[in-house]
Parts: structure tokens; C-alpha cells; sequence
């Protein structure tokens, strides 16, 4: 049953979406989530419903051909996840909803058995009883004794919040997938092997029973046959035929079209695969049948020596049978392979979705940000590859193809979608669809996108005409297909013209009847279950003679969106005119009146007058961008940020708010932290598996910076060195103390490149000039020994290049600071008490100063003169004034976004493979003694 | 409190106080050197610095091991291994046989009596010469003979292809430290305290015949000959351990002028120089000698002087320009003057003429440049001026380089490359206008986006 909470979600977006189509939205990567509850005063984080379990858990279940539904396992392997909620209800209700068509056996027309390679079918359910809603991946396994060969199973990641599932339905289907193939992988493997020793028994079999019928040939000479011979001899028949039969499964699995698991850092190969080819080299002619794969052979000819058995006449499947476990049906090591990957999903998606969208947002604009993430960033978890990615390799389509085709298409004019066509494909259709309704809709869909999409529709068609089955009581709401249409226009957010698809998706949720049926598949996904082209080609009889059920009866209700390449083509228009606008302003200088009015088109307002923020965040998709490469990518945002960057009077106005806003801040993550107990999530959120240990060094880095702003009133000059590069030497006889401090002052020095931050924590030699090409902080050890002499005379020796922090009697001797960059950065008297929010206003700051360095460093005229007969002091005072003026920069400030800006030069021209000579930059200006 | 926490506050602290180092606070508003890159390398002392052409240098020290790197980038670009022993000269030479194209040479000298050319292009050892009985002490390549020359305890002549010549006699009483060429086939070899004049010629009877005669030997020098430069086709000049400075005619080998008590700050400038050393001969020595056309710059001790031809005097000094020994002096084109020190810093000097204001109290005696009343720029002129209004020359302390840990023993003036000091320390270090560098950073940086197309509009 249907509860009133499941739908309330969707009550209010109604009223929104009309603002959304008055109010230009701002770009979705600005956006905060928004709470679709606000307007009935409900606590944000208080639960939806209550639910039985305490956080979010993943399930692995199977349909046992003996005993029905049941779990297999949780993970995380812990009772209390689940708690009171009833495993073997939730496993019922998870596998009574597989889409997969996993027919298997003796098709009608054919000789033999054939294997289905049926694919993995996504769903998304929701059990409102429960209080549960699962993102449910159903997959298949082979089982040689298992009935039809099959054994189904689903893997589930169950969460209460349903807005989670639904919003992170890509990330979880691009990771559930990775975990699918892997167990099928090692399952392809296992069963190639069982099929092997099965083989040679039947062989053996087939050996025995043939000298035993010679045998009695010879023995029985008058001419007619016994019934016993007659036995043996239909005996020796079946077995061949099952020879024949297991002949052509082996044939069938090894030339399942191995698809090359996309992610690095995943090999489901076992190494010594490669060196016992040769060994079994004399099998190879059972394989040869498909020589293309050798990859795929090699992987299934791994046999140990195997002594065949005798096989009775009957080996019947019974029911006292034990099945095999899933663990036997993978491999071992793909079974551990895939528990590792789901693990990695637990924690991947664990915590609140607020937490994990900003997370995903920040992650994907700060890999947006090639040129500049990683002065101040940990860029070593950008490397890996994002979700979305994945899942797009996975599929057969080549969407990069497609978006370069929208790329190029979207200069040509062409015709434009209008909103209302727009909006009958989306918004009209009733979830009960009538055939006529579908049929009236196909057609005008497909003319507009027949001409420059025709390959992209063959494969929703053989995405509609995938393994759907599905009985009455559920509804698909919409298709992953159209899920990945929309995320054309999910990155256009910044388009007024565009809803939220989010809202689009939600809307059509809002119009859905009530069902009889408490379980509402929300979404499926069977694109997977798309056949790709050379398979297609190279294996018709496994496919083709797949059985479909009828397309027409299930409901589905495929929702083409608006051609992506148009709006495409629009922002990039338009993003184009910006550029060329601020590009041309930016030579000019400030003589340029524009330069300093917000664009039109892009310079909304971040945030709307109340501060309620319109658009709910959406998954970010990076390849989406109009705009491709490190450096236009830059420009498209530095477009947008332009004119509040470049206005001076924004940016002096906004230091006051800026502050105010810091000081919300504060309080309202110490709400979250008084309010998270209330919610379901207790455990931490660490968004990802790598930044956990990140996480916490950046909470005490950020507390212990906090106490070194509020101690040292000399804080400034100190920020202001580590921010121009000058070495800071934190100098004390208390390794603890000194490591705290360089700790705490670690989150203020940029990196130099993307290797480790140049920070050295604690140093007991004297120091040396190429201590400071490398490090730009470091904690050295002060000793009353003839040694400590000798550190001393090194540090006074080189004085010039250093700052110098003495934690033993809290002096500071370093360049005077005037400006006031660090002023915000560090103000002693900040409301902020935690750790980790310091750390983000810092993050905030420093983003804002790299962002300023990007545009001194890009900004070719400032450095380069306009005309051969320019004279170089020209472009000097130019410079000067970009800095002074548009930048907003005072005193030495100036100096902070010329390092970054070096470090961006530096970086930018470095050839990928060599590191380049470390260089020492510095500057002779007097040092001043800071006492407290 | 500690003494580095004190040192940053120093001022400039002028000229008054005798026999200190002056010094030069952090604020170097001439300084222009503003970025270093230190080249990593070398695993002994690093002494010698060669210029092979307008972006690459080399390096040679104590480890036998000679470095080409790229003075722009500060790259490595070669490494050449061969000697067993410490180098002990070097020397470059491009040959431009004809037609053919250039090619870089260098020619090596090592303690394991070995000389070796290299080719600066692909690092390969050219040719080899290991029949010596001696060190190999200097090197000179003879443009106009096309011959080279070595010194050890004999001198030889070699041709281009390293085939000997012709040789002296074996000098018993000391080794050739230094080697200068001189007008009509001559050549100046300081031999311990004596300055001996070779000849070449070429002999009558076929081209490949050559000969080289001792002509003359000058024994003016009360000790060792510690450096030799020759200032111009008419006049070269040596110093000796005692701080002597000899102008000599380099057409009739005559004694111009000489100069011998400058490092004593008591003696009064008319008492003529037959005062002896009271001071210690590393405090006297005359490390090293340059010169431009007017002037000869001279290392001695921890000071340096600044000698004027015409004048035929001293006209300017800093008696302690560093904390140590000056190993190396070297004029710029811009009337800057750098020095390097064993006390490991580099410091940039700036020659400048002060207009003395009669009323102007004499300082305590620092400069006995005081005396040279009539130290005149012009010097056709000189004689006649006013005291008064006569230009005072003196030294300004522009800069210094402080980055390596042990003696500097050389330095490499690149122009607007930078310069490149190579130190005990192993190191050497370029360094560079940070402001030059920068724009030259731009400017790739603009290149590598048009490279890349991220340039155009998307």
C-alpha cells in the first residue's frame, strides 16, 4: 500500500516548477538541495518513515528454485544494520519483480538447449510498509544442475530515503553493474569449467557404455538383441546426444561476447590463467569455434587435471539436491572481487543524499577545473574514473560519439523543439498507458528526432523491445533510457527554458494512482539489456531466437526527451557570446564599460531574495559540458563568474556578507550535527572510500588551524607566507606541538604540483637551500646541542627565503601584511567552531583566490603587449591594474595571486612526463620580528 | 634572543666601520635576482664554469665529471665521464673546419695527467691525450696560430686534432699555472714567481714544423704569480700571492706600472710602495684579475680594488667585500661588478662616482681613495680639475646572492639568462630574473594554448 508520504514528496513541486519557468534558474552546480518539505515546517532531517533498519545496507537474495526467495547475505555482514526488518519478506518482494526473460532450455524450433544471455534488468521499488526503497540489480547466474541451467539472483541496495535511490539511480546502476559483471564473469568461468568435466564424463561414459555394448555384441551372436543391449545401446544414444547438447552450451558460454570491464583498478583476471594456456592447449579445439575472443577462450580453458566419472543414466535434479552457494557458482576470487565491490558501494552511497549530491557536485566541478584543482585541492581521488562514465562505456551506444555529434550539429540552425512538444511527451502521459496513446506519440517523437538520431533510435527500440515482462501491478514510471536522455538536459539547468528534469520526473510521480500493490517499481532500467551489434552479428541464434514477451502489454511507457543537441547549441551560443564579451573585456582592461555589468544571459543572481534556492541539485555530469578540454571548460565557468568577480563594488560588498553568511554557516552545521542524531544515517558520511582518511586529517587540520587563529595573533603575515610561497619554518623543541601547528597551517600552502603538498613535518637537520625548492612548510626540531648551532646559523643564513614560526616563544619572523585576503581567511574572531566547516570556508577562500589567479594567469594581454611597439612597462601597468582594480587586490595580495598564478604557469606548461626543475621563487623585502 | 631573529633588522650600515663586511639588508630593490633553480649533479667540489655557447654552459669539478646544462631551463643535458682524477682546465673551442659546420667543443685537463675533447653536441669523447708527465694545469686555445696549448711542468703546442707540436723543455722549478696570449706569437706562462715569455714560430722547413722558444723571463714578482689577464693587445697584467699588481707591456714586456700596497689601509698613498706584507698572504693574495678597457678589478683577499689604467691607481676599494677570500670577480657591461667568496655568497657591486661636497667631513679613513685627489673619469681632463668638484669613485654593495653552503668558487654571467655559481657545496645554482622568467612563462604558457587549440571559442 501506497502511504501518504510516498506521494507527499511530490506535492508541492508544482507551484516551483512555475517559478522555475519565470525565474531564470542559477546553474545547477550552485544549487543547494532543496527540501521538499519546507513548507510544512518539518524537521529536514527527521525521518520520512520509520523505518526498521538503521542505515542503509546492500542485500544479495536469490530465487531458489527449492525454497523460493531468500537472502543470501547483507552487507554490511552486521545484524543490527537490518535490524527488525524482515530480510525474507523484502527478498520476496525484490525477486517477484525480475524483468529478466531468463528462459532457458529447449526453445520451440530448436534441437538443442540454448543459453540466454540475458542481461541484467534495474528497478527501482519501493516497500512503503517497510519503509524501505531499494535500487534492485537482478542478474543470472549459470548453474549447470541447476533447473533451466539458471539461477536467478538480485543484488539490492536498500535505503529508507527514497529520494536517494532515485537520485542516485545512474551511480548505483553504473556500480551494481561493475559488481554484476564481475560475479558473471567468474560464474561464465565456473561454469565453462563444470561444462568441461561434465564433458569428459560424459566421454568416459560414453567409452564404457560403447566396450560394454561391443562386448555384448560380441558375446551374443544369434542375430537378434537383447533388451538389455537395446538399453545400452539407447543408454549410449543419450549420452551421446548430451555430449552433443553439452558440446554446444560450452560452445555458447565461451563466446559470450566478453565485454572488457572498463575500470582500472578492477581485474577480474587471474593471472595464471595466461600461463596454463599452454597446457591445455590440446582442449583448444573445443573452443575453436570462436577464434576472435581469444581472451575470452583463454579465460574459460583454465582446467586442473580432472579424472572423469562414470554418469548414471539419470542423473535427476531433485530437490534434496544442495545447490551450489554463490561463492562456488563465481570462483572464489571473483566472489571476493565482487563482496569488495559492494562493500565499496556501501560506502560510496552511505549518508545522508544532500551530503553525497554536493559531494558528487564539488567532486565533478573540481575535475572539471583542470587547470587549477590542484593548488589547493587532494586531486589523487579525481583520477579515478566518475560513475557516470562508466555506465556510459558500459553501454553499447557511443554517447561521446553522439555528444560530439550534437557538438558539431549545434552551430548548423535547425529546428527547435518547442516547450509545448516538450512538454506533452513528458508530462501527458498516464502511467496505465493506452496503446492508441503510444502509438499517437511514437510518431511525432520520432520526426523530430528521426533525421540526426535514427542510429540512437534502433537502440531504444531494442531497448523497448528488451526482457520486459511485467505483470499489472507494476508501474514503470519511466525507463532508464529516458533517464539518460534527460541528462542532456540536466547540465542545461542554467537554460530558463529547461525544467528540472528532476521536477519532470517527479511530476509524473505526483500524477500516479494510488496501486493495490504495496510494492511501486519506480524506474526500471533495462538498457542493459541491450544487445550490442557484433554480437548481434556473430551469434544470432542465442539472441534472436530469444523469446520476447509482448512489448505492448507491460505498460512501459517509453519518454523521448527533447533533442539534446538543440539546447546543446543554444548554451553554447550563448556561452559563446559571454566569452567573446569577457574576453574582449578583459584585454581592454577597465576602460571597457561592459566589463563590469553582470552579462545578461548568464550573470544571475546566485541566489534568490528570500535565499531559498529554486532548483534541487542535480548528479553532475561532466560530459555533458557544451564546452570540452581544461581550458574552455574554465572559460564556461569563468564566464559565468565573471562579472561578480571582476566588480569591485560586488567585491567589496560581499566581504560583509560573505561573513554574515560564514557565520550561518557555522550555526547551521552544528544544527546538522545536533540534528544528525536524529537521523537514520548515524555513522559518518564519508562520501568516498579514499577521502575517509582525508576527511578526518582535514577536521583537524581545520580545528587545529581554527586554535592557531585564535592563539597567534600573528596568524596573518604567517597565511600570507605559506600563500606567496615563502617557506615557513615552524621552529620548537616539542615534535608534537611543531607537527600540530604544520598540520594546522598545511591547509594554507598550495601545492606546487599534483604530487604531495610540499609540507615537511618535522626535520632535525640543519636546512638547506633545496629544502625550500621542496617545502614550503616545515617543522624543524630546535636542539641545545652543537647541532641545534648549526640548524640556527642555517636558518639565519638563509633568512631571506623564510619565515620563521617559533613555537617555543611565540615569535614570528617574517614580511609585513597589509592586504585582506587573510584577513577573511583567518579571522580570529570567527563564529566557525568546528573543524571541518573551517576548513571549507578556507576551501571557499582559496577557491575564490584560484579562480583570481586563473584570470590573471589566462588573461593573455596582461602579460604579453597588444601590438609589437608596445613598451613592456605599458603591459606592466596594465597588469598592475587588472590586479589592483578588477581583481580587487590590496598591498600584498597582489603577491599571493602572482604565486598562484606562477604555479598555474608552471603547471599548465609542464610537459605531462617530466617533473620539471623545481625553481625557488623569492623576493628581498625586509622581515619583521612578531611577538605576541 | 637569538642571533637569527636579530639579523633581519639590520640596515645597510655604509662605509664608516673599518674592516667590517658591509652588508645590505633584505631589501634589494636592484637585486634582479629574484628566482633560482639549483642543478644537482656534481658530487665533489664544483670549480669551473665554461661557457659553450648563448644557452649552455659547462660545469667541472673535483669528481671528473664535466656537466653541460641548459642555462635557460637549467636542464642536464650531457654528462661526460672519463677522467679518473679531479679536472683541472678546462677549456672551450668551437671548430669550424671550412665549410663543415660548427661543433662545440671542449677540451678537459685532469689531475690523472689526461686531456680529453668532447663534443658538446653528442657527449662523446672526441680525441684523448695521455701522454703527459705532468697535471695539465692550464689550457689556451691560440685563435690566430691555431694551435693549442698546454701547461704543466713543460708547455706544448698541439694542433687542432690534438697531434703535438712542440714542447719546452721540462721547467724544473715550477709549473706553468697560467697561460696568456700576447701579440707577435707570444705567450706569458707564470711559472712560480717568474713570468716567462715563449715565442712560437713556425719552422722554415714545412708548415707542421713549429718551435717555441723561451724569450724572456721577468722576475719582478716577489712570490708566486696567482693570476695572469691580459687587458688588451698592449697590456696584460698579473698578481702574486703578496698582492702585488704589475701592468706590463705586452709588445716589449716592460714593467708599466705596478701596485703593491693596496690592501694596507694605513699607508698613506703618496708613501711610495716599497712597503713589505705584514699581512698574511691569503689576506694579500691576489685571487683573481679581470679588466675591462679602463680599469682592472682585482681580487684581493676578502677585498676588492679597482684600478685605473690611465691613472695608473687604485680608484676605488672595498677592503672587506666579503667575509672570506674573493675567489672570483667579473665585471658586467653595466659598470656592475659581481664577486663570489669562499664564504660562500655572491654579491653584486655597482661602480659609482660620487660628486664630493667640499664641506663634507672625511670619513675615518676607510678609503684611502681620499688621496687620489685628482681620480678623474676623463682622464684628459683629470689633472686640471678642482678638487672639489673632482668625481669620487666608490663601490655600492646593489645585491647578494646567498644560497649556497660552502665557497663559490665561479660564476658564469649569462646576460639576461642569469647567472650560474658552482660552490664546494656541489651545487651550482642559476640565477635568474624572476620577473623575465615570468613573462618567458606567459609567453610558453600562451604558445602551449594555441598548441593545444584551447584557444579557440568553443
Amino acid at each position: 500500500m501506497i502511504s501518504a508520504p510516498d506521494v507527499v514528496a511530490f506535492t508541492r513541486e508544482e507551484e516551483l516548477e512555475d517559478d522555475l519557468y519565470r525565474e531564470p534558474p542559477l546553474p545547477e552546480e550552485y544549487s543547494v538541495p532543496l527540501f521538499p518539505f519546507a513548507g510544512q515546517g518539518a524537521n529536514p532531517w527527521a525521518k520520512v518513515a520509520g523505518s526498521k533498519f538503521t542505515r542503509d545496507f546492500i542485500l544479495i537474495s536469490e530465487f531458489s528454485e527449492q525454497v523460493g526467495p531468500q537472502p543470501l547475505l547483507t552487507i554490511p555482514d552486521d545484524a543490527k544494520v537490518s535490524g527488525t526488518f524482515d530480510l525474507n519478506y523484502f527478498s520476496l518482494r525484490i525477486m517477484s519483480v525480475d524483468y529478466q526473460a531468463s528462459f532457458v532450455g529447449h526453445p520451440p524450433g530448436s534441437a538443442y538447449p540454448k543459453l540466454n544471455f540475458v542481461e541484467d534488468s534495474k528497478v527501482v521499488l519501493g516497500d512503503s510498509k517497510e519503509g524501505a526503497f531499494a535500487y534492485v540489480h537482478h542478474l543470472t547466474l549459470y548453474d549447470l544442475e541447476a533447473r533451466g541451467f539458471v539461477r536467478p539472483f538480485c543484488m539490492a541496495y536498500i535505503s529508507a530515503d527514497e529520494h536517494k535511490i532515485m537520485q542516485q539511480f545512474q551511480e548505483l546502476s553504473a556500480e551494481f553493474s561493475k559488481a554484476s559483471e564481475c560475479l558473471k564473469t567468474g560464474n561464465r568461468k565456473a561454469f565453462a569449467n563444470e561444462l568441461e568435466k561434465k564433458l569428459k564424463d560424459l566421454d568416459y561414459t560414453r567409452t564404457v557404455l560403447h566396450n560394454e555394448t561391443e562386448q555384448q555384441k560380441k558375446a551374443n551372436d544369434k542375430g537378434y538383441y537383447t533388451t538389455q543391449a537395446i538399453e545400452k545401446a539407447n543408454e549410449l544414444a543419450s549420452v551421446e546426444k548430451s555430449i552433443i547438447e553439452h558440446q554446444d552450451l560450452l560452445r555458447q558460454i565461451r563466446s559470450y561476447p566478453y565485454r572488457k570491464l572498463k575500470e582500472s583498478e578492477f581485474h577480474p583476471y587471474e593471472p595464471e590463467c595466461a600461463l596454463d594456456r599452454a597446457d591445455v592447449g590440446g582442449d583448444q579445439d573445443l573452443t575453436a569455434s570462436d577464434p576472435t575472443e581469444p581472451g575470452e577462450t583463454h579465460l574459460y580453458t583454465h582446467m586442473p587435471s580432472y579424472t572423469p566419472k562414470l554418469i548414471k543414466a539419470k542423473s535427476a535434479k531433485c530437490f534434496d539436491k544442495k545447490l551450489k552457494t554463490l561463492k562456488e557458482l563465481c570462483d572464489v576470487y571473483f566472489f571476493t572481487q565482487t563482496l569488495d565491490q559492494l562493500h565499496h558501494i556501501e560506502r560510496t552511497f552511505r549518508g545522508d543524499v544532500c551530503y553525497l549530491l554536493t559531494e558528487q557536485i564539488s567532486r565533478a566541478l573540481l575535475k572539471q577545473q583542470s587547470v587549477t584543482n590542484f593548488l589547493f585541492e587532494d586531486v589523487s581521488f579525481l583520477d579515478e574514473k566518475p560513475p557516470e562514465k562508466q555506465y556510459r562505456g558500459c553501454q553499447g551506444l557511443g554517447q561521446d560519439a553522439v555528444d560530439e555529434k550534437c557538438l558539431e550539429e549545434s552551430l548548423a540552425p535547425k529546428v527547435v523543439i518547442s516547450l509545448g512538444s516538450y512538454k506533452s511527451s513528458v508530462e501527458c502521459v498516464p502511467i496505465k498507458m493506452e496503446q492508441e496513446m503510444e502509438d499517437s506519440e511514437e510518431p511525432k517523437m520520432s520526426e523530430s528526432m528521426m533525421s540526426e538520431h535514427q542510429e540512437n533510435l534502433d537502440y531504444l527500440d531494442a531497448d523497448i523491445k528488451g526482457s520486459i515482462s511485467s505483470g499489472e501491478s507494476i508501474e514503470v514510471l519511466g525507463t532508464e533510457k529516458s533517464g539518460s536522455g534527460l541528462t542532456k538536459s540536466e547540465s542545461q539547468a542554467s537554460l530558463p527554458v529547461i525544467p528540472s528534469p528532476q521536477a519532470g520526473r517527479s511530476k509524473v510521480g505526483s500524477r500516479r494512482t494510488v496501486s493495490e500493490d504495496s510494492i511501486e517499481v519506480l524506474s526500471t532500467c533495462p538498457s542493459e539489456s541491450l544487445i550490442p551489434e557484433d554480437f548481434k552479428a556473430s551469434y544470432p541464434s542465442a539472441i534472436n531466437e530469444e523469446p520476447y514477451v509482448d512489448d505492448n502489454e507491460g505498460g512501459l511507457r517509453f519518454t523521448p526527451r527533447l533533442n539534446p543537441g538543440v539546447d546543446d547549441g543554444q548554451d553554447d551560443v550563448s556561452k559563446q557570446e559571454s566569452l567573446v564579451q569577457v574576453d574582449a573585456a578583459c584585454c581592454i582592461g577597465k576602460e571597457s564599460p561592459n566589463f563590469l555589468e553582470p552579462l545578461p544571459e548568464l550573470g544571475q543572481k546566485p541566489c534568490e531574495e528570500d535565499g531559498v534556492v529554486r532548483i534541487p541539485p542535480q548528479p553532475y555530469r561532466p560530459a555533458e559540458q557544451g564546452l570540452r578540454g581544461g581550458f574552455p571548460s574554465h572559460d564556461g565557468l569563468s564566464g559565468g563568474l565573471l562579472p561578480y568577480e571582476l566588480d569591485s563594488r560586488y567585491l567589496t560588498g560581499s566581504r560583509e556578507v560573505s561573513k554574515s553568511s560564514l557565520d550561518e554557516c557555522s550555526d547551521s552545521t552544528s544544527y546538522i550535527s545536533s540534528a544528525a542524531s536524529t537521523c537514520s544515517d548515524r555513522t559518518p558520511s564519508p562520501a568516498h572510500l579514499a577521502c575517509a582518511a582525508g576527511e578526518r586529517h582535514r577536521k583537524r587540520a581545520g580545528q587545529n588551524a581554527l586554535r592557531f587563529i585564535r592563539q597567534y595573533p600573528f596568524a596573518h603575515p604567517a597565511i600570507y607566507s605559506l600563500l606567496s610561497g615563502r617557506t615557513l619554518v615552524v621552529l620548537g623543541e616539542d615534535e608534537a606541538m611543531v607537527k600540530k601547528l604544520v598540520t594546522a597551517l598545511s591547509i594554507f600552502v598550495p601545492n606546487c604540483g599534483v604530487y604531495a603538498k610540499p609540507v615537511k613535518h618535522w626535520v632535525t637537520s640543519p636546512l638547506h637551500l633545496v629544502d625550500f625548492q621542496k617545502w614550503k612548510l616545515i617543522g624543524l626540531q630546535r636542539t641545545v646541542s652543537p647541532a641545534g648551532v648549526n640548524v640556527l646559523h642555517a636558518l639565519s643564513r638563509y633568512s631571506r627565503y623564510l619565515s620563521i614560526l617559533d613555537a617555543d616563544s611565540k615569535t614570528l619572523r617574517c614580511p609585513l601584511y597589509k592586504g585582506t585576503v587573510v584577513a577573511r581567511l583567518a579571522d580570529h574572531r570567527t563564529q566557525i567552531k568546528r573543524g571541518s566547516t573551517y576548513y571549507m570556508h578556507v576551501q571557499t577562500i582559496l577557491t575564490q583566490l584560484c579562480s583570481k589567479a586563473f584570470l590573471f594567469t589566462f588573461c593573455h594581454h596582461l602579460h604579453l603587449p597588444i601590438s609589437e611597439r608596445e613598451p613592456e612597462e605599458s603591459v606592466v601597468n596594465r597588469r598592475i591594474n587588472f590586479l589592483k582594480l578588477q581583481l580587487g587586490l590590496a598591498n600584498e595580495d597582489i603577491k599571493i595571486v602572482q604565486y598562484l598564478a606562477e604555479l598555474l604557469k608552471l603547471h599548465y606548461i609542464q610537459e605531462p612526463g617530466q617533473g620539471g626543475i623545481p625553481l625557488l621563487r623569492f623576493d628581498y623585502v625586509p622581515s619583521f620580528l612578531y611577538k605576541i | 634572543m637569538l642571533r637569527w631573529l636579530i639579523g633581519g633588522g639590520r640596515e645597510p650600515q655604509g662605509l664608516a666601520e673599518k674592516s667590517s663586511v658591509q652588508t645590505i639588508g633584505e631589501e634589494q630593490i636592484q637585486n634582479p635576482y629574484t628566482e633560482l633553480l639549483v642543478l644537482k649533479g656534481h658530487q665533489d667540489i664544483v670549480r669551473f664554469l665554461v661557457q659553450i655557447d648563448d644557452c649552455r654552459f659547462a660545469s667541472a669539478g673535483d669528481d671528473g665529471i664535466i656537466f653541460l646544462w641548459n642555462a635557460q631551463t637549467g636542464e642536464k643535458l650531457c654528462e661526460l665521464h672519463g677522467h679518473t682524477h679531479k679536472i683541472t682546465a678546462i677549456a672551450p673551442f668551437s671548430s669550424s673546419d671550412g665549410t663543415e659546420e660548427k661543433t662545440d667543443l671542449i677540451i678537459t685537463a685532469s689531475a690523472d695527467r689526461t686531456v680529453i675533447v668532447w663534443d658538446c653536441t653528442s657527449g662523446r669523447q672526441v680525441q684523448k691525450v695521455s701522454c703527459f708527465h705532468s697535471t695539465v694545469k692550464c689550457l689556451t686555445f691560440l685563435q690566430r696560430l691555431n694551435v693549442w696549448l698546454s701547461g704543466g711542468s713543460d708547455l706544448c703546442v698541439w694542433n687542432r686534432k690534438l697531434d703535438l707540436l712542440c714542447k719546452t723543455s721540462h721547467l724544473t722549478d715550477a709549473d706553468i699555472s697560467a697561460l696568456v696570449e700576447l701579440p707577435k706569437n707570444c705567450v706569458a706562462a707564470a711559472v712560480g714567481k717568474e713570468l716567462i715569455i715563449f715565442r712560437l714560430s713556425a719552422s722554415n722547413n714545412g708548415s707542421e714544423g713549429w718551435n717555441v722558444l723561451e724569450v724572456k723571463r721577468l722576475v719582478d714578482h716577489q712570490d708566486n704569480i696567482s693570476s695572469l689577464v691580459s687587458v688588451n693587445d698592449l697590456t696584460f697584467v698579473t698578481g702574486s700571492h703578496v698582492g702585488e699588481l704589475i701592468i706590463w707591456d705586452a709588445l716589449d714586456w716592460t714593467k708599466q706600472a705596478s701596485e703593491c700596497n693596496f690592501w694596507d689601509s694605513s699607508v698613506h698613498p703618496d708613501v711610495q710602495p716599497e712597503i713589505k706584507l705584514s699581512q698574511s698572504p691569503n689576506e694579500t693574495s691576489v685571487q683573481h684579475l679581470t679588466s675591462d678597457e679602463e680599469c682592472v678589478f682585482a681580487a684581493v683577499g676578502k677585498g676588492i680594488y679597482v684600478y685605473n689604467l690611465q691613472m695608473k691607481r687604485v680608484i676605488a676599494c672595498q677592503r672587506t667585500a666579503h667575509d672570506s677570500s674573493v675567489l672570483h670577480i667579473e665585471k658586467l657591461p653595466n659598470r656592475q661588478l659581481i664577486s663570489c667568496s669562499e664564504d660562500g655568497s655572491v654579491r653584486i657591486w655597482e661602480l659609482r662616482e660620487k660628486q664630493q661636497l667640499p664641506a663634507e667631513p672625511v670619513p675615518t679613513g676607510f678609503f684611502n681613495m681620499w688621496g687620489f685627489g685628482r681620480a678623474n673619469k676623463q682622464a684628459n681632463q683629470a689633472a686640471k680639475k678642482m678638487q672639489e668638484n673632482t668625481p669620487v669613485y666608490f663601490l655600492e654593495l646593489v645585491g647578494d646572492l646567498i644560497g649556497h653552503s660552502s665557497a663559490v668558487q665561479m660564476f658564469l654571467y649569462f646576460g639576461e639568462l642569469g647567472l650560474a655559481t658552482c660552490s664546494a657545496d656541489h651545487l651550482i645554482i642559476l640565477w635568474k630574473d624572476g620577473e623575465r622568467e615570468s613573462s618567458l612563462r606567459s609567453l610558453a604558457l600562451f604558445k602551449k594554448l594555441a598548441q593545444n587549440g584551447d584557444l579557440q571559442l568553443k
